[in-house]
């Protein structure tokens, strides 16, 4: 079996997982659902410190590096705010 | 680090994801949910900094550097109330850096033919993740205002747009069959960022929590490419999760309004602008001030307000959470009803409101709100229109069929908004014309502020 049947497997089975959780998730988590999401979509960071840091053309590297800094921003950015935002949210008024 | 090691902990971050993923699903858990969302990052960054394979580090640490200062200031000086721009931001800058991953690694490869499949799914990536850097780009611009809110729409656009998608499949097609040099990778994200560009220029301000949620499923997606180009199943999982989240979401937006993504897509709602003229008998409206609605309210015994657009746009937040504070103290039950594509993200309101320190269990959604709505005094508007507009319960409307707040079943209906401009729908609205409702034109902000120091007063 091919890595990339493999691979579909985790794909197929990662989008069942995720439609499952956020299938019953409260209106007032959308904003922090969605945020805190998004920095997740961040991990793509991942592959960027691997493509960088295995070197190869300039013009990899200059790619690779331009995807650390956006991808790090993803991240970052996007915890905090999402942290931010959900210790606003209080129960007692 | 033996290779082992990095793929071990790679796993735990997986289950790390998905375990904070259900956790940021309920109020009480969600901040625990993110913490541990960004612990499994962490993890995942960290094994992958000392994975062998790594050899130049400096680069690297800039670039981490970089990102980490950029995203942090963001993440705390943006105001709560231009969220939904930031998050817009933070989707393109994830969107964008797939896509260069994407293109990197075939570049890495030094223009040996890839494989059918990994040059498949770098297509797709650089594809995916172009679109959501440029759409979000373009979304960014609305919200703040750069761009006009209106669809802007030209003639042949979706001929134009469909030209361009079928050049990036051919274009992905030669990708297959082994062209990967640079020309061509630049040629596509050239292409798809334009792509991006026009499909989300078309699309209304008040049509952004599907944009919104829609290029959040991307970036997931574009996340999930890159991790078929590498061979990654952890970027697999990962981009996968957010991709099944964005388009929950989405369906969540577009059942909100009764339309499918595809008349959100090309619909352009309200360009056209058939403003339904209707019956154009004795149309008077209401007009009132602060005083009887103050007296209004601090002698009813239960309240709704539904907030909209205008609130956030009037930053009108604070001066919601002082009035509701003083008709509680009085012994007036205060709730709020949020529609599910108020403002201008999934959730705008809820934030908004979460600023001003209102309580998220005094905000109702739809149906609970709709269901006690007979024994409410008073419904206060708030800078909301179409969301409340009962037109919608008629067949032949542009809005048909949307669920709205049914604000014209409560005793009585009052309307703050600053003139009797249609909606972002273009449909007038025969709520402001009903004899139970009260017209209070003002901006919002000081409209309830004035309410505040009236029922003080009282």
């Amino acid at each position: 079996m091919g890595v990339w049947i493999l691979g579909l497997y985790v794909f197929v089975l990662s989008m069942m997982v995720g439609f499952e959780l956020i299938r019953k998730v409260p209106p007032t988590l959308h904003t922090p659902l969605m945020s805190g999401a998004n920095a997740i979509s961040g991990i793509t960071l991942v592959g960027a410190l691997l493509v960088v840091g295995e070197g190869g053309g300039r013009l990899t590297v200059i790619l690779g590096t331009a995807a650390v800094v956006f991808a790090t921003i993803n991240v970052v950015g996007g915890f905090l705010v999402t942290h931010r935002m959900l210790s606003m949210f209080r129960k007692q008024d | 680090m033996p290779p082992f090691v990095v793929e071990f902990a790679y796993v735990v971050s997986g289950f790390l994801f998905v375990l904070g993923l259900k956790r940021l699903s309920s109020p009480v858990t969600a901040p625990q949910g993110n913490a541990m969302a960004a612990g499994a990052m962490l993890l995942a960054v960290v094994a992958t900094l000392l994975d062998q394979q790594i050899i130049s580090y400096g680069t690297l640490a800039a670039g981490l550097v970089a990102g980490t200062v950029i995203g942090a200031l963001l993440a705390r000086l943006v105001r709560m109330t231009a969220m939904p721009q930031l998050v817009a931001v933070f989707n393109g800058f994830g969107g964008g850096a797939s896509a260069l991953v994407a293109a990197a690694e075939l570049l890495r490869e030094g223009g040996a033919n890839p494989g059918a499949a990994e040059a498949g799914a770098a297509a797709v990536g650089i594809l995916v993740g172009t679109v959501t850097f440029s759409g979000s780009a373009v979304a960014f611009g609305k919200l703040q205002d750069l761009l006009t809110q209106r669809p802007v729409t030209f003639p042949l656009q979706k001929l134009v747009s469909g030209l361009i998608f079928l050049a990036l499949l051919a274009g992905a097609v030669m990708m297959i069959l082994g062209e990967v040099g640079p020309e061509m990778l630049l040629a596509m994200g050239g292409l798809a960022f334009l792509l991006g560009i026009l499909l989300v220029i078309p699309i209304g301000g008040a049509d952004m929590p599907v944009v919104v949620s829609l290029l959040n499923s991307y970036s997931g997606l574009a996340a999930s490419a890159a991790g078929f180009v590498l061979g990654n199943p952890l970027l697999i999982l990962a981009g996968a999760l957010v991709g099944a989240a964005g388009l929950i979401l989405t369906q969540l937006m577009c059942r909100a309004m009764n339309r499918s993504l595809a008349n959100v897509a090309f619909g352009a709602f309200g360009g056209g602008g058939t403003v339904a003229a209707g019956d154009d008998g004795e149309r008077v409206v209401r007009r009132t001030g602060a005083e009887e609605v103050a007296m209004l309210l601090g002698y009813a015994s239960r309240v709704v307000i539904v907030p909209g657009y205008g609130l956030a746009v009037a930053q009108a937040q604070h001066e919601v959470k002082k009035l509701t504070g003083l008709l509680r103290s009085r012994g007036v039950e205060v709730v709020f009803a949020i529609h599910p594509v108020a403002g201008r993200m999934p959730g705008h309101m809820n934030v908004l409101l979460a600023e001003a320190d209102v309580s998220y269990e005094l905000l109702l959604d739809l149906d609970d709100a709709n269901g006690a709505m007979e024994r409410t005094d008073v419904a206060v508007v708030v800078g909301a229109n179409d969301v409340v507009n009962p037109e919608a319960r008629k067949p032949d409307s542009a809005i048909a069929g949307m669920p709205i707040v049914d604000v014209d079943r409560a005793a009585n209906v009052v309307v703050i908004k600053r003139s009797l401009s249609p909606g972002f729908a273009g449909i007038d609205n025969p709520l402001f014309y009903l004899d139970r409702t009260l017209m209070f034109f003002s901006d919002a902000r000081e409209a309830i502020s004035d309410l505040a120091r009236e029922v003080k007063e009282l």
